[in-house]
């Protein structure tokens, strides 16, 4: 287990190679499939949403208010990352992104923005919504919360030991295309 | 708050907090089928203490607490519209306490109005049966395995399938090739061959409402149904598709007659957060048992 924890750098990316298992610790900003829409169209991120060197969560959480009205996130996995592939590269090139985190993995658009500017996406464990929410130690904020409802909405959360597993290197390597390749050989023994 | 209110109110948050018992044998031997110390099994041991974590402090297993989806039996006389406006208040209720997502959006607009309530939403399917008992039976869905879905019209020149079991098997274990890690396996398959577009899909998710570890009666599809699982199960594409072991913990697979023109095989994929639950009622709506 190796842990990473900010300032997130590219030399820090970098180091990294698909296979590690990390613990992230610091600030992971949410967004999935209306902020990468959003993004994509030239809209703007309120200026809270500090996404520069970055890690971006694809994540739709349940969180609720508790009695004294403060946000409680009650559920907090990963969400499909492939929808966002046709816009990842873009947000990984205008914000210097150094993490992305989500399931599934992602194609040669996002493998090629990680090579070039030294990102990696970061595969937590899709469906543990409680092992996942307990490592987020805070509720920060949230934002677009009117335009996107809340699972859409960017929700700023404060993580500690954040488990995932490096997926898509800053070399060119992604686990998930070797896999896909080695099941499909496998698979035609089998026909 | 009446009871049919209480008793279909603590089934959505038992459905959504505590995965059944035959699901989670079959995941504990999927833990146990992994190398020590890969990936796969530090993925499936995460997956475990998920499991433990959510039922103690009753919260979601998973946070796409997905489609909400009702199957009731009930007999002749039963009043399902009494049934239906009472589930959609549970939902709202078990929306607000938590236990699902706001997870039910305008597909035009987009809003959310955050009660998961909506065209379509909650599902519910009625079926009459002569036994004076009522039985409510809930899956949620979530949306990433819901994606991977697949229906193929056979014959598939791309796969070489034709309309027999043998092509059945191969269109299969492409939706099975296909989907890799991104419908957050091991999954469980639902498959039915025959039916229409909208039938065959429809079966294929009742599927799910078998025991992992039950036999077909059909002695073909049992068979069909436990090489699907073995055979995928030597891909190597293991849990989230990190390589490994485990790719499937089941598959169930049911026939419905087809017209001479259409040869579907539907495959519904359902992620390890197999969330399904059901109950019996008394009369007064009070539960009388569980079901898994």
């Amino acid at each position: 287990m190796l842990k990473l924890s900010p300032p997130f750098t590219a030399e820090k990316m970098r180091a990294l190679k698909v296979g590690d298992e990390v613990l992230i610790t610091g600030t992971l900003f949410t967004g999935r499939d209306a902020v990468h829409k959003h993004l994509h169209e030239g809209g703007k991120l309120p200026p809270q949403v500090n996404l520069q060197n970055g890690m971006l969560y694809h994540c739709g959480p349940v969180v609720i208010k508790d009695d004294q009205g403060r946000w409680k996130c009650v559920a907090a996995g990963p969400t499909t990352s492939i929808r966002e592939e046709p816009y990842q590269w873009q947000v990984i090139r205008d914000y210097n992104l150094r993490g992305v985190i989500g399931k599934g993995g992602m194609g040669d658009k996002t493998l090629a923005a990680c090579k070039e500017h030294g990102c990696v996406y970061l595969h937590a464990i899709g469906g543990a919504a409680q092992v996942l929410a307990e490592r987020i130690k805070r509720v920060c904020g949230v934002y677009m919360m009117e335009e996107f409802g809340a699972p859409e909405a960017i929700w700023e959360f404060e993580v500690e030991d954040f488990p995932a597993v490096v997926t898509i290197d800053s070399h060119g390597n992604s686990l998930h295309k070797d896999v896909f390749a080695a099941s499909q050989a496998e698979l035609a023994k089998h026909l | 708050m009446n009871m049919l209110q209480d008793s279909l109110l603590e089934l959505i948050r038992r459905t959504s907090v505590e995965i059944p018992e035959d699901v989670h044998r079959a995941i504990l031997n999927s833990l146990e089928q992994e190398k020590k110390g890969s990936i796969a099994a530090s993925a499936m041991q995460i997956i475990d203490q998920n499991i433990a974590l959510a039922k103690n402090k009753s919260q979601p297993i998973c946070q796409d607490t997905g489609s909400v989806i009702f199957y009731v039996e009930c007999p002749p006389g039963y009043d399902q519209i009494v049934f239906e406006e009472t589930a959609r208040k549970a939902v709202k209720t078990a929306t607000k306490k938590g236990f699902l997502r706001q997870n039910s959006v305008d597909s035009i607009t987009g809003k959310n109005d955050g009660t998961n309530l909506g065209p379509g939403a909650p599902a519910l399917h009625f079926h009459q049966h002569r036994s004076a008992e009522v039985g409510v039976k809930l899956i949620l869905k979530g949306g990433g395995c819901e994606n991977v879905g697949a229906q193929y019209s056979l014959p598939n020149e791309k796969l070489a399938a034709g309309r027999d079991l043998e092509g059945c098997r191969k269109v299969i274990l492409d939706a099975v090739l296909q989907a890799q890690g991104k419908g957050c396996g091991p999954g469980i398959l639902g498959v039915c061959v025959g039916g229409d577009r909208a039938t065959g899909y429809e079966a294929s998710k009742q599927q799910f409402l078998r025991k992992i570890d039950d036999n077909n009666p059909n002695p073909e599809l049992d068979r069909l149904e436990k090489d699907i699982v073995a055979t995928a199960n030597k891909l190597g594409i293991g849990p989230m598709g990190f390589g490994g072991k485990t790719t499937l913990l089941g598959a169930k697979i049911c026939v419905l007659n087809r017209v001479p023109a259409s040869y579907f095989v539907s495959v519904s994929y359902m992620c390890w957060a197999y969330r399904r639950q059901g109950v019996s009622l008394e009369a007064d709506g009070k539960i009388s048992q569980w079901l898994y």
